[in-house]
């Protein structure tokens, strides 16, 4: 097994102005570790709430901004030690796809704009012909139909359509990976579905690991076979998805499952269980401690003196939480290799059809 | 059955353009009962906003209200006067807009934007007693007293859509129309935000007007659920019947493309792209994307129908 992308120990910190004298220091990112495998494409969720750090995750991934401390690696090549050649081509093999489909258009340029631009910028095609008909082909394979979106300026195609020209951008390049950053946040539940269906079969027939950044535990659940919840920059819980979703261990996880709003009018959600998050009761303060420590339904004193390690549960899920400090700790990227070593092996076992 | 608090009547919102009106609600009508919750989804575009605005006369040029009845009570909003309308806002009616957070006048302190609320509708209080009122207020949504003296940038996301819920029922109304009040928030916020609305509106028995797309949310807070696509309602049903048995195609296509913690990967979406509003389609505006579509659906327009007691549908398949 060999590692495609990771993320070994990151941190990120942020200066969060406050001042010409005073700095206050916002840390996005704290000993972060991940690992996606090259032998086989996986899918994986980044979840937890606005602030937890996972747009920094995605950014830093990308290599757009760079970590504090701790290295990015793809394909064991630290991607700050990158030749331009090597960088060129990771900025190739790794894609992303943002949250808002208005924002990443120039209005003034046709959609056909940034169809073209990869083409050109990393010769894709011998001829115009060529990259007609590779623009062509990546259109269709996301769902769209050439003749309705091409020519077109981004204003005049939905939120949806605009959603799928990017993924189609993605596809352009035959990438490794792609990071989708909240890609469905923004567009109508009615087309998420699309949307989503058209990532799977990037996974499934053209064998791209996806990275899947979210705050929607129910789309990551459709989508995903493992997931990272993010709490603050901390990793809370890592690990299969079909067991962290439906068995959550950390008390994080667990109130993130339990305020889905699930589609369901007869199981509403239960009263007064909710605890009042740390904005309301005075903080006992969570400096070098748990930092879910505040709102949590379960603190004890152990919490507040030293961050929870992750502490493995089973061979496919680890959780920080000294609710389970008995049990032997372990790196987050280790149970990432696991799961993504079950999995190769489950793959290995049935014989593609 | 005059337990309703709020009628609308066959609302029609054009905005004018160049191409000629953009029909964006177009005969909508629906009753609000007291106390009731009613939901109002749809995808984008399909007019939901343009209802929440119209019911608060707020519809701004090129658009217009074409015509049509908002029962208050027995007094129609479209014949008031600006002023007497201007009254009757945060009194009566108040609305809790999209991305409310964003609302809130950012260099001015919480208490002040409460204050010129009050003061805007004749109220002449004491500080003494006003600092009282917006402190027990601010509890109200589960906020700190201390709330009041910040800023909206000292306060997270969630605290300043519940300083929006605050600020909307600071003159006890009648009725609170929230248009999608936690579509920024992440779900453990979402859920503290919802349940500060419901224990207010109980508080104030007020009815509510949820505006929004997550049928999730909707499942979880509302009683009545009227779904609008390309500016009409197509179906009016008590929640659990339009979960359980959805009548209208569309309201079916919308269920189902749900996705759930139940099953994996069956991605189901609306196949088609909603329609243009400029330019229609005859007969049932739904037509060109239905499934169960028959000869006369492309050239009669299907009215809305009770089909049961409380359950409402526009379509072909329920009769002409």
């Amino acid at each position: 097994m060999s590692e495609l992308l990771e993320a070994r120990q990151i941190t990120k910190v942020f200066d969060a102005g406050g001042g010409l004298f005073k700095r206050d220091q916002t840390v996005a990112l704290d000993d972060f570790s991940m690992s996606i495998i090259a032998d086989r494409p996986s899918i994986t969720a980044i979840a937890g709430e606005s602030g937890s750090g996972k747009t920094t995750l995605a950014r830093l991934l990308l290599g757009i901004i760079q970590p504090t401390s701790g290295d990015i690696l793809y394909q064991g090549k630290n991607l700050q030690q990158m030749s331009q050649e090597e960088w060129k081509v990771f900025r190739r093999e790794v894609q992303a796809i943002f949250q808002d489909p208005f924002e990443v258009y120039n209005p003034f340029y046709k959609v056909d704009h940034v169809l073209t631009t990869p083409v050109a910028k990393f010769n894709l095609a011998d001829s115009r012909a060529d990259a007609r008909e590779l623009i062509e082909n990546a259109l269709r394979g996301v769902g769209l139909r050439p003749e309705e979106t091409l020519g077109r300026y981004p204003h005049q195609l939905s939120g949806g359509q605009r959603q799928r020209v990017m993924i189609a951008r993605a596809l352009l390049l035959r990438p490794r990976i792609i990071l989708a950053d909240e890609p469905v946040s923004m567009v109508d539940a009615s087309l998420r579905a699309t949307i989503l269906e058209s990532l799977l079969k990037l996974n499934q027939e053209l064998g791209i690991s996806l990275v899947y950044i979210t705050h929607d535990l129910t789309t990551a659940y459709q989508l995903c076979e493992s997931i990272v919840i993010l709490y603050q920059g901390c990793v809370a819980e890592v690990g299969d998805i079909e067991l962290v979703i439906k068995n959550p261990q950390h008390p994080y996880t667990q109130l993130l499952v339990a305020s889905i709003p699930l589609p369901n009018p007869e199981i509403r959600w239960e009263q007064g269980e909710q605890r009042q998050s740390k904005s309301e009761t005075a903080p006992r303060g969570t400096q070098g401690g748990c930092k879910f420590a505040d709102r949590c339904p379960h603190v004890m004193d152990i919490c507040y003196d030293a961050p929870p390690p992750l502490f493995r549960l089973d061979e496919g899920r680890a959780t920080a939480c000294f609710l389970h400090k008995e049990l032997p700790t372990v790196q987050a990227t280790e149970v990432m290799d696991t799961l993504a070593q079950r999995a190769f092996r489950k793959a290995q076992a049935v014989p593609a059809v | 059955m005059n337990s309703d608090i709020l009628r609308v009547q066959d609302l029609r919102v054009y905005y004018d353009t160049p191409a000629g009106p953009v029909k964006a609600v177009d005969g909508v009508s629906f009753p609000l009962k007291q106390g009731g919750r009613l939901g109002l989804v749809g995808e984008s575009g399909s007019g939901k906003s343009t209802t929440a605005l119209a019911i608060m006369r707020l519809i701004k040029p090129p658009g217009r209200v074409e015509g049509g009845q908002i029962l208050l009570g027995d007094q129609d909003l479209l014949k008031l006067s600006d002023e007497a309308m201007r009254k009757l806002r945060f009194d009566q009616i108040s609305l809790i807009p999209q991305g409310a957070m964003n609302s809130l006048n950012p260099v001015m302190r919480i208490k002040q934007q409460i204050i010129d609320i009050v003061n805007s509708h004749d109220g002449d209080y004491s500080e003494a007693k006003l600092n009282e009122s917006i402190g027990q207020l601010l509890l109200t949504v589960g906020l700190r007293p201390e709330v009041a003296t910040m800023y909206p940038h000292e306060l997270s996301g969630g605290m300043k859509q519940r300083v929006c819920i605050a600020m909307a029922i600071t003159l006890r109304p009648k009725v609170i129309i929230a248009d999608e009040p936690t579509s920024a928030l992440d779900v453990v916020v979402q859920r503290q935000v919802m349940e500060t609305l419901g224990k207010v509106q109980d508080d104030l028995g007020a009815a509510v007007i949820l505006v929004g797309h997550d049928m999730g949310l909707m499942a979880q807070f509302v009683d009545y659920i009227g779904v609008m696509y390309a500016g009409k309602l197509v179906e009016i049903a008590p929640v659990e019947e339009i979960f359980r048995e959805p009548q209208h195609p569309y309201t079916q296509l919308l269920i189902s493309s749900i996705p759930s913690l139940e099953s994996k990967r069956l991605f189901k979406g609306i196949p088609g792209v909603a329609p243009s509003l400029l330019n229609p389609p005859s007969g049932c505006s739904f037509h060109p994307r239905c499934p169960q579509v028959m000869g006369h659906c492309s050239s009669q327009v299907p009215n809305l129908k009770e089909i049961n007691p409380g359950r409402w549908v526009s379509c072909h398949l329920h009769g002409v």
